[in-house]
């Protein structure tokens, strides 16, 4: 009976007593370190920074704990942290063209300078059950290169700039980038806005929605530039000081689809950028946003927009999953009052349709 | 009422910082001028989930203050899990008082009900809202939508309602009922039931309005017209059950209905609890009264 919902106090308590127990599962297993969580989960913890927007791995990790493993009930958590948190500035714009790159591969090219650097990845593993890593099994350290990378790794799409068959971004206007942390949502979004909501949206939705448009629903026709993981450093100039200084380093996610555009009236043919970028190694993620801001671009290139992804509204308000996962759980929340208001309408509905069929036998029998 | 306790020394006043309240409390002086229009404003995630009571909280939490006594209703019920929930972060994060009595109270949050008792001057009920936008469902575009409104360009609205009253013979919405604001705006009551509406027209009370989720606020400052929309030959018309409360007798307050067997039982209970139990320490009784339903949860 839905008046379980009433309960009050104590209730809750005994159910937040019991979710701890079951988050802790059995006491005579230890109980998982943060530093587990960091060094083993790393991509989970990777994937909890990103949507939480709040680069901090301990605090991820200290989430994922909290939340049993449950990434997006971590991202909340991590989130609903992140916006009591005073804000002293913002940072430089990140240079990822001097990235210390652990792993660089461009589709496009098939050299380049800098070279193909493969760095750790599943892509050509195969996905087969390693049962010695079932007894918790150590492996050996990997080899070390004998040389260090090349410093110089330019980005795919400054060489394809250098040639003029890169479609320009749009010059720096002076304007402050949108933080959509702090300003409403406007439709049409400016790109800063987008990039963000891209950035810190549920994986699941930008990837299907980047995935949508190889698939016919975005017209896209794009090309792997240049994926690119690594550190980057990142730069603060203090008001007192007025030079930047080194806040420390951060890992993060490249890539650069390159993507044909037939030009227009006043352009020439040539390739346009879908850019992303998030906080750790999150290459599906990173792809799928690039797919997704390129396709967003479709009104300014003069394209028809008629797919989800090429849609701001379609894809801004829903890529978030603090906001979707709350509002379809919301559901959950009694609605015995709408819902009586709803029984009320129905039951006459019914009754005035019944008369009417019965006025309508009684005309036929006269 | 409860004392007022100290807040959580971890937290700001409030949860909120007073920057964040600032923003919340201008865009609530631009939502009292101009009634009914939907306000942009920059929501906060909060500790608590997106649709279960955000823009209220964040409504509430800009507008009260020390000497404020805060009551919590969730379906009419103080005793609804979200309801207690929501309380029991303000008693932590501001140590205000609060109270389950509609008249002991300076703010009132709500979701999905007016109290039964008459709002009086100088009270605010904050209404939670899961979506501020009567349009979404004619128009699911927001640049649309915002056109709509800026040009009171509402000839959807009517032509869906007349449609109902062609296809079913009458407006078939039972709750979130359209109304028209001080002549100007069309605006999403929120999920109460059509039965409340009339309650928020000319109230002396001021009523704000917070969708944390959609991001806007909205407001009818007191002394506003509220209309629900219908019309002359289809006037509106508020329902509710055709019974009167098993508890207290009530003839006139909203009625949920209670399932109480698996042979088709059922009772019909005040959905507004403080209003029940007043009515029945005042001597009313119902056909079930003394039913275990108005046993209070004892702590």
């Amino acid at each position: 009976m839905y008046v379980a919902v009433k309960g009050g106090e104590k209730a809750i308590e005994n159910s937040h007593a019991f979710l701890a127990e079951v988050r802790r599962g059995p006491a005579d297993v230890p109980a998982l370190a943060l530093e587990q969580i960091e060094g083993q989960l790393g991509l989970a913890v990777d994937r909890v920074m990103a949507e939480a927007s709040l680069y901090d791995r301990r605090l991820a990790a200290l989430a994922i704990r909290q939340a049993q493993g449950d990434l997006v009930e971590a991202a909340f958590l991590l989130r609903a942290y992140r916006t009591t948190l005073p804000r002293f500035g913002a940072s430089l714009p990140l240079d990822t063209a001097v990235m210390a790159v652990e792993r660089r591969v461009s589709a496009t090219y098939k050299d380049l300078p800098g070279g193909q650097v493969l760095g750790p990845t599943y892509d050509y593993t195969h996905r087969l059950l390693d049962f010695s890593l079932e007894a918790g099994g150590e492996t050996a350290a990997a080899p070390r290169a004998e040389a260090p990378l090349d410093a110089a790794m330019p980005h795919v799409s400054s060489l394809l700039a250098g040639e003029g068959l890169m479609r320009p971004e749009a010059p720096d206007d002076g304007r402050e980038p949108v933080d959509i942390t702090r300003d409403p949502p406007r439709f049409p979004a400016d790109r800063s806005a987008r990039l963000q909501a891209l950035a810190r949206g549920d994986e699941g939705f930008v990837l299907a929605m980047g995935y949508s448009t190889q698939r016919g629903y975005g017209g896209a026709h794009p090309f792997a530039g240049e994926i690119r993981y690594g550190a980057v450093t990142v730069e603060l100039v203090p008001e007192e000081l007025g030079f930047p200084i080194e806040l420390g380093e951060i890992m993060v996610t490249e890539c650069e689809m390159v993507n044909q555009f037939k030009g227009s009236r006043t352009e020439k043919p040539q390739f346009t950028r879908g850019y992303g970028l998030v906080f750790g190694h999150g290459e599906r993620k990173a792809m799928g946003m690039a797919l997704v801001d390129r396709a967003l671009m479709a009104a300014e290139l003069g394209e028809e927009a008629v797919h989800p992804a090429q849609d701001h509204e379609f894809v801004l308000s829903h890529c978030d999953n603090v906001e979707s996962s709350g509002f379809v759980q919301h559901l959950k929340l009694p609605h015995y009052v709408d819902f009586q208001s709803e029984l009320e309408l129905i039951r006459r509905l019914r009754a005035e349709a019944e008369e009417r069929l019965a006025e309508t036998r009684r005309e036929a029998a006269e | 009422m409860t004392p007022a306790t100290t807040p959580d020394a971890a937290y700001n006043e409030g949860y909120l910082d007073e920057q964040t309240k600032r923003m919340i409390r201008r865009a609530l002086l631009k939502a009292v001028a101009i009634p009914g229009y939907q306000v942009p404003f920059a929501s906060r995630e909060m500790p608590l989930a997106y649709g279960w009571g955000t823009g209220g909280m964040q409504v509430t939490a800009a507008v009260l203050g020390q000497g404020d006594v805060l009551k919590v209703i969730d379906q009419g019920a103080d005793d609804t899990t979200n309801a207690v929930s929501i309380r029991r972060f303000f008693t932590r994060v501001s140590g205000v008082r609060t109270t389950e009595r509609t008249a002991e109270a300076t703010v009132i949050q709500t979701r999905h009900r007016i109290p039964e008792e008459p709002l009086r001057a100088h009270q605010i009920i904050v209404y939670q809202v899961p979506q501020p936008e009567p349009l979404r469902k004619l128009e699911p575009r927001e640049t649309e939508s915002r056109r709509m409104h800026a040009l009171a360009d509402y000839g959807l609205m009517h032509v869906k309602l007349y449609e109902d009253i062609a296809r079913h013979g009458r407006i078939t919405l039972s709750y979130d009922y359209p109304v028209l604001v001080g002549g100007r705006y069309i605006m999403a009551p929120s999920p109460i039931p059509s039965f409340d509406n009339p309650k928020m027209d000319n109230s002396p009370a001021l009523q704000l309005f917070g969708a944390g989720r959609e991001k806007r606020i909205y407001a009818i400052p007191p002394h506003t017209s509220v209309r629900s929309l219908d019309f002359e030959d289809h006037p509106f018309h508020p329902w509710r059950a055709t019974s009167c409360c098993d508890l207290c007798g009530a003839e006139d307050s909203y009625l949920d209905e209670v399932v109480i067997d698996d042979r088709g039982g059922r009772m019909f209970v005040c959905s507004d609890t403080d209003w029940c139990g007043q009515r029945r320490d005042a001597g009313h009784r119902g056909r079930l009264a003394g039913h275990a339903l108005a046993r209070k949860e004892t702590a």
